[in-house]
């Protein structure tokens, strides 16, 4: 890059990276379970019905207009955001110690939180402070953290392939080994990409040991109520944890759970040790907000803050979130349910104990190689498959295409 | 010819339209390339545009400058380049005190001794916070320096249409480097022109001579982890209206009413001010167009229409003038004077 007359040298040593894919757009009748959205029994994107609901509203309110909003964004969403992730009594937040961050989405949330971390968590520079993300994991999470200036970007073991589910064991000892003072990133609820999540008595295990070793928990939480239908259920890590004392973030995403994926709205809750605390990281954090996008978008914040802050209006968009839910749920049990009805080698039982998005399904590189070429099943090389990818009129062909995959391929 | 790369986002009717508002397809220029990013308004551009530089320019995996910026600028500029990892930020003179302008002959000395190959940010038009505009004959001074030292230009233009009133006068010196072969980043905003503030429509346009590709590729790379994709709601109306022939006419009507609305506030200010007598000289204020307009307060001046006046104003004097309306017009010329007589 650069001014280089005469000799184009022009970027010589500028690397073409891979950016991970946002989802491919294939054929219409060809099942994608790559993509990272969720799409109705017809594939299509929805747009939830309060959604649609209140952009009317917004249009029609004539009061409104475009003014810059506050550098940490629409104090309505922000503090009805928290209250979604603690609880609506949440004794942190009576305690005047939760504050939060509007954000550019479940990664803006990140990248913020990230931030303020390399230059204030345990002294002004954590650049060597080891960040730990689960194995595997979201692909974004290593580069947000690496960006931010986080030198020692280390796996803690987390999915077990042979038993296909939860390395509780390794979990637990990589927690045990890991620096005090380390930064955990732990996912509040449906796993990506594993769909497996600790119950309740691993997290109490989880978290007496991060209490012991003085380690940092950094949650994501983009799947709230997108779950298991039950907005209070997905957010039981998040608030145990606060519950026994922890400091934390908590990076919120509104993208799934609101059909929001292209208005960004996300938001960093800050649980602090006090109020003073509190305002000390928020003015930090405005700080850091200012040099990255300055102030962050109206249009989705607002929408979520006027669907939280209305209870008709909330009451609806629970019901729309169960209904994506509950469709998930359904194409898990029937997918199961197909497989053990062909005789599919292998246990299946994983389907349903997984939840989310997202299930592993243990499928190996040549199998998924097939599926993509020979069956035109997408899905991705790990074997992670999205279940929204799944519906009434395509379940049978992928099933009867992974039964093909798996007995004819080893 | 402007080759523009066949791989497009999702969001790439907004930033055809951005491009096409920059450098129209007809230019005349030297084989070049073009892509363009939508981001998170012009904050985002920049911040963006910086991580590029540190990654790619010069061919160095971790460029950290040197980066001049105008004195003044903005206050959080040299923070969103430090931030991204360009520790070397410096200085070029353009505000001059002395005749209440920009002085062309500064900015001339200051980049003839800037060190080869640094980078160069600059307004197109509109400058922050001063307000004050070089001529099209200044910008020619400018860009035969920066093409003679190979320097970078690294372009801002906040307000594209709402200083001249004209889209394309605004956007001139681009274009002008552009046609000398030169490659450049600018960061360009819709908060301004398209009322949008909070909807942050923003657009980093790159051109370059080669790699366009690899560079590219990087950009996503850097987009992925600071916002993973940028807002939609506002991009959407800015695509839309610049890809409507019928929308572009009655927008530039708007665009073009804010800029006179905003010259004859100026205008009726140096009436007001000339009528209260002193003296000082206000052909300055009606020199340059736009929202944003410098008066050569010194600090106690500008604390004292804070603090007693209850006019809000930058730190160095600097106002929006569209704050001002026939019923505090008197009101604030009375205040100016006064600031600029009493023995503070």
């Amino acid at each position: 890059m650069g001014l280089r007359d005469g000799d184009g040298g022009h970027a010589a040593g500028v690397e073409v990276t891979s950016p991970y894919l946002l989802g491919v757009v294939r054929a219409y009748d060809h099942p994608n379970t790559k993509l990272r959205a969720y799409r109705t029994d017809e594939c299509q994107p929805w747009v939830l019905p309060v959604v649609r609901k209140v952009e009317k509203m917004i249009a029609d309110d004539h009061s409104l207009n475009h003014e810059y909003l506050p550098i940490l964004g629409l104090p309505e969403f922000r503090s009805s955001a928290s209250k979604i992730a603690l609880g609506e009594d949440s004794p942190a937040i009576k305690d005047n110690r939760v504050g939060a961050v509007q954000c550019l989405g479940g990664t803006g949330a990140l990248k913020i939180g990230a931030e303020f971390l390399r230059r204030w968590y345990n002294g002004t520079d954590n650049t060597k402070t080891p960040v730990y993300v689960s194995a595997p994991t979201w692909e974004n999470h290593n580069a947000v953290f690496s960006n931010a200036g986080f030198e020692d970007i280390r796996p803690y073991k987390y999915w077990d392939a042979g038993k296909r589910g939860l390395d509780l064991e390794g979990f637990l000892g990589d927690l045990e080994s890991a620096p005090d003072h380390s930064i955990f990133v732990l996912h509040a609820c449906a796993h990506n990409p594993t769909g497996t999540d600790p119950t309740q008595d691993q997290w109490k295990k989880i978290a007496d040991v991060m209490k012991r070793k003085s380690l940092f928990a950094f949650f994501d939480s983009a799947y709230q109520g997108f779950a298991s239908g039950n907005l209070d259920k997905d957010a039981w890590a998040v608030r145990y944890f606060v519950s026994q004392g922890f400091e934390l973030f908590c990076a919120q995403s509104f993208s799934k759970n609101f059909g929001l994926y292209n208005e960004r709205v996300g938001n960093l809750t800050v649980v602090a040790k006090d109020q003073d605390n509190l305002n000390r990281a928020l003015s930090q954090m405005e700080k850091i907000v200012r040099i990255t996008w300055s102030n962050p978008p109206s249009q989705g914040a607002r929408l979520v803050a006027i669907t939280l802050n209305t209870p008709e209006l909330f009451a609806e968009w629970k019901d729309n979130v169960k209904t994506m839910a509950e469709r998930v749920l359904l194409m898990r049990a029937q997918l199961k349910e197909k497989l053990k009805a062909l005789g599919t080698p292998g246990t299946w039982e994983h389907i349903t104990e997984q939840i989310g998005m997202f299930s592993f399904t243990g499928l190996n590189p040549k199998q998924v190689e097939y599926l993509v070429k020979e069956k035109h099943v997408y899905l991705m090389a790990s074997g992670r498959i999205n279940m929204c990818g799944l519906t009434t009129k395509n379940i049978d062909y992928v099933a009867e295409s992974i039964h093909e995959a798996v007995t004819t391929v080893q | 010819m402007i080759r523009r790369p066949n791989t497009l986002n999702a969001r790439c009717c907004c930033c055809r339209a951005s491009m096409d508002l920059l450098l129209p397809k007809d230019t005349q220029t030297y084989s070049i390339a073009v892509f363009g990013v939508q981001t998170v308004g012009c904050t985002g551009a920049v911040r963006l545009g910086a991580e590029l530089l540190r990654s790619c320019y010069c061919s160095s995996s971790s460029w950290s400058g040197p980066i001049l910026l105008s004195s003044p600028c903005d206050d959080s500029l040299a923070g969103t380049f430090k931030a991204a990892g360009i520790e070397d930020v410096q200085y070029y003179r353009y505000w001059d005190a002395e005749s209440n302008g920009v002085c062309v002959e500064n900015i001339v000395h200051d980049l003839e001794n800037a060190p080869e190959q640094c980078v160069v940010v600059l307004f197109a038009s509109g400058h922050r916070p001063t307000g004050a505009e070089l001529s099209q004959e200044d910008w020619k001074r400018v860009a035969e320096v920066m093409v003679k030292r190979q320097l970078f230009p690294f372009f801002l233009i906040p307000a594209q249409g709402l200083c001249s009133g004209s889209l394309e006068q605004d956007a001139w010196p681009i274009r002008h480097c552009v046609s000398l072969g030169l490659e450049l980043l600018c960061a360009q905003s819709f908060s301004h022109n398209f009322g949008l503030y909070g909807e942050r429509v923003g657009h980093l346009l790159y051109v370059l001579k080669q790699n366009l590709l690899a560079v590219q590729s990087q950009a996503e790379k850097f987009v992925q982890t600071l916002w993973s994709c940028p807002p939609m709601e506002g991009a959407r109306v800015v695509a839309t209206v610049l890809s409507n022939p019928a929308h572009l006419v009655d927008w530039q009507e708007s665009v073009k009413a804010i800029a006179e609305r905003c010259m004859l506030i100026r205008e009726r200010l140096r009436e007001r001010l000339r009528l209260l007598g002193g003296p000082w000289h206000w052909d300055h204020i009606i020199k340059p167009g736009g929202l944003y307009c410098s008066f050569g307060l010194n600090t106690q001046q500008v604390e004292f229409l804070v603090q007693k006046k209850h006019i809000y104003l930058l730190p160095n004097g600097c106002l929006n003038v569209s704050a001002i309306n026939s019923r505090n017009l008197d009101y604030v010329a009375e205040s100016i004077h006064q600031a600029l007589s009493s023995k503070l």
